[in-house]
């Protein structure tokens, strides 16, 4: 649907970003005044998560590289950051900087081998990852403290602020800051180049791209995102432990991401959505039909597994695709009720006219 | 000289008119080159060049070589013998995607189209050799990035208007003919403005008013870069080609202007066949 001039979004990636983070942000900061402090958790839980989706879109849905792993990534941040508040005290943004920074590092490793490898065999290595994180805190307990994990001091908020709400601020406010960068590398030439190796990798070499050096740099970029999202889960949870980054969680990822439709960063909040409330209102279900502890404990996974089922049939690209294709069709109708929508697509024919070719 | 035929197509140029092209001054300069897979000789000292100002044709029956030569200039092969000069200066251990930023460019194959990407973005991302704006200014969206942006879609949709697609610029691939995305992938090759770009059978797939069409194109892009084609359709090499290079069982039988090459008994024999008697091209002349 064409919109009015003055309505448009700016095509420049950082105003037009900006405007909308700051859309979002006043939508977020309305809500986290009117909701309870439980609420605030969840809204704090839904921001780290949107933010590990969106990464693992950027490198899944954008760049076609499959990760199994990317809770380890979330860990890396997570112990970067609680390891930083540990030792030393300085203001929030060095900690979830450095948690950003070494995830980024670290993908950029695993990125290395990836870029030889494909399908199967990448999702093996970001699986043996996956498992190989929850051992390193116990072989290196000393640094790490083992099972018990480090535990991190929640920020204090300034003056009356509840803590919670504290928290839910500090959460989507580094999440929507993510999301505006991962938004403005998808729209430069280098988010374009991800989706043409991706496509098409003989095609894209030929047009002068590097495929291994794209692959390694979305790699860091994913993973970063991830860092991020580690950063903000330790401020979160209060404690950072092996347990908290199994291998579920990367499924969790995966299965947000697949719900909010991969390669969406917009999707990724709809991922995160279900990933915070669907367990809730399971519990919430199940408790009020009084069902068996057996049936409670697993509800929550089968209505994941037929949700999915569900979208990957009737909407393969997600919420936020099944979104869009309603709203061009909701546009198509307004043409059509104006009586122009012949007129608004270019006709077709089998070879361009030849008037049109310069000599 | 390059008379023009009742159908508008121009004439392969006479043999007088052939620029004889002086070592020094080629762009691409192949010599000597020999692969052989496993004892099998697939391509034995060949030799050609070619440089700005001349339309290149390398013909030959399946299995001549062809596609390997075109992938031992590309880097994908590495030959046994021999060596790829580009510029003066001797390509060694290059990858495929080191070419286009030395200026040269190629279309493969059918069409290799980013499926996922409209037809601008898929003419942009040929322009990514001449895009200098870096990562930094991409992650915060600064400034150079975007201005930098702005000015590669207008070249994009310049090299699309020139193909006759700047209407389907919004367009993805896979809802367009194939012509038309034939005529895509020819304005990603060239909307970096290569020094010389490769075609793997570009007429491939086309129909016969597709191909005079095309055969116009690219006499067009005759006096700004060299071009060289490995092709099978007869009509498109004879109708465009200044200089013809025949490979068979890996070896150059014959190289010369288009009469020249028609007139062969060799070529006639190994590849031609009596085709060339029958041949439309020769009707036109």
């Amino acid at each position: 649907m064409k919109l009015p001039r003055w309505l448009r979004l700016p095509t420049q990636p950082l105003l037009r970003h900006l405007l909308l983070a700051v859309a979002g942000g006043l939508v977020l900061y309305v809500i986290t005044l009117s909701v309870s402090q439980y609420d605030n958790l969840e809204l704090a839980e839904i921001g780290w998560y949107a933010i590990a989706i969106a990464g693992l879109s950027v490198l899944t849905g954008v760049n076609g590289q499959i990760s199994l792993g990317h809770g380890a990534f979330m860990a890396v941040g997570a112990y970067s950051a609680g390891l930083m508040m540990e030792h030393f005290d300085l203001p929030l943004i060095v900690p979830v900087l450095v948690a950003v920074g070494a995830a980024a590092v670290i993908g950029g490793l695993v990125g290395l081998p990836a870029t030889r490898l494909k399908g199967p065999y990448l999702a093996g290595v970001t699986l043996a990852l996956a498992f190989a994180v929850q051992d390193l805190p116990n072989k290196f307990s000393s640094l790490f403290n083992g099972d018990q994990g480090i535990i991190v001091n929640p920020p204090t908020p300034p003056g009356t602020v509840p803590a919670e709400r504290w928290l839910a601020w500090i959460t989507l406010f580094g999440a929507v800051v993510g999301m505006v960068i991962l938004a403005n590398f998808l729209r430069s030439r280098f988010g374009r180049s991800l989706r043409a190796v991706r496509d098409d990798e003989i095609a894209a070499s030929a047009a002068g791209l590097n495929p291994a050096r794209l692959r390694v740099l979305t790699f860091a970029v994913s993973a970063a995102a991830a860092g991020l999202a580690g950063g903000l889960f330790a401020l979160w949870s209060g404690i950072v432990s092996p347990d908290s980054f199994s291998l579920f969680l990367s499924i969790q990822l995966l299965a947000g991401m697949v719900i909010g439709g991969s390669g969406s960063l917009i999707g990724a909040w709809w991922g995160a959505l279900a990933l915070v409330y669907i367990p809730e209102w399971t519990q919430n279900v199940s408790g009020h039909f009084n069902l068996s502890a057996g049936v409670k404990a697993n509800m929550q996974n089968a209505v994941f597994g037929l949700l999915i089922i569900v979208i990957m049939m009737l909407a393969p690209s997600g919420i936020q695709g099944w979104l869009r294709s309603l709203w061009s069709a909701i546009g198509r109708l307004a043409r059509r009720s104006k009586g122009d929508s012949d007129q608004a697509v270019a006709p077709l024919t089998s070879t361009p006219s030849p008037e049109r070719i310069s000599p | 000289m390059t008379a023009t035929t009742a159908d508008g197509l121009p004439a392969a140029p006479a043999a007088d008119t052939a620029p004889a092209a002086p070592a020094t001054a080629a762009g691409l300069v192949v010599e000597n080159v020999t692969v052989s897979f496993g004892g099998l000789s697939v391509l034995d000292n060949v030799s050609l060049t070619s440089s700005t100002g001349e339309i290149v044709g390398v013909i030959g029956p399946n299995g001549a070589g062809k596609t390997t030569l075109f992938n031992v200039i590309c880097g994908f092969v590495r030959p046994q013998e021999g060596r790829v000069v580009w510029r003066g200066k001797q390509l060694r251990h290059h990858h495929p995607y080191d070419l286009a930023s030395l200026g040269i460019e190629r279309t493969l194959q059918g069409v290799g189209l980013f499926q996922g990407l409209d037809a601008l973005d898929n003419v942009l991302v040929g322009a990514a050799p001449v895009a200098r704006s870096g990562l930094f200014s991409a992650l915060f969206g600064l400034w150079p990035s975007s201005r930098e942006e702005r000015r590669l879609r207008d070249q994009a949709m310049e090299a699309l208007d020139r193909m006759g697609v700047a209407e389907y610029a919004a367009r993805m691939p896979s809802t367009l003919p194939y012509p038309v995305q034939k005529r895509i992938a020819l304005a990603r090759a060239l909307v970096s403005q290569p020094a010389l770009v490769m075609m793997d059978e570009p007429a491939s797939g086309l129909s016969a008013s597709d191909i005079s069409e095309l055969a116009e194109l690219l006499g067009a892009l005759r006096s700004e870069m060299g071009v060289l084609i490995v092709e099978h359709n007869m009509d498109l090499v004879m109708a465009t080609c200044d200089r013809i290079v025949v490979l068979d069982f890996g070896k150059v039988i014959a190289t010369g202007v288009p009469d020249e090459i028609r007139a062969d008994p060799v070529v006639t024999t190994a590849y031609l066949g009596e085709a060339v008697e029958s041949e439309p091209a020769d009707a036109r002349d």
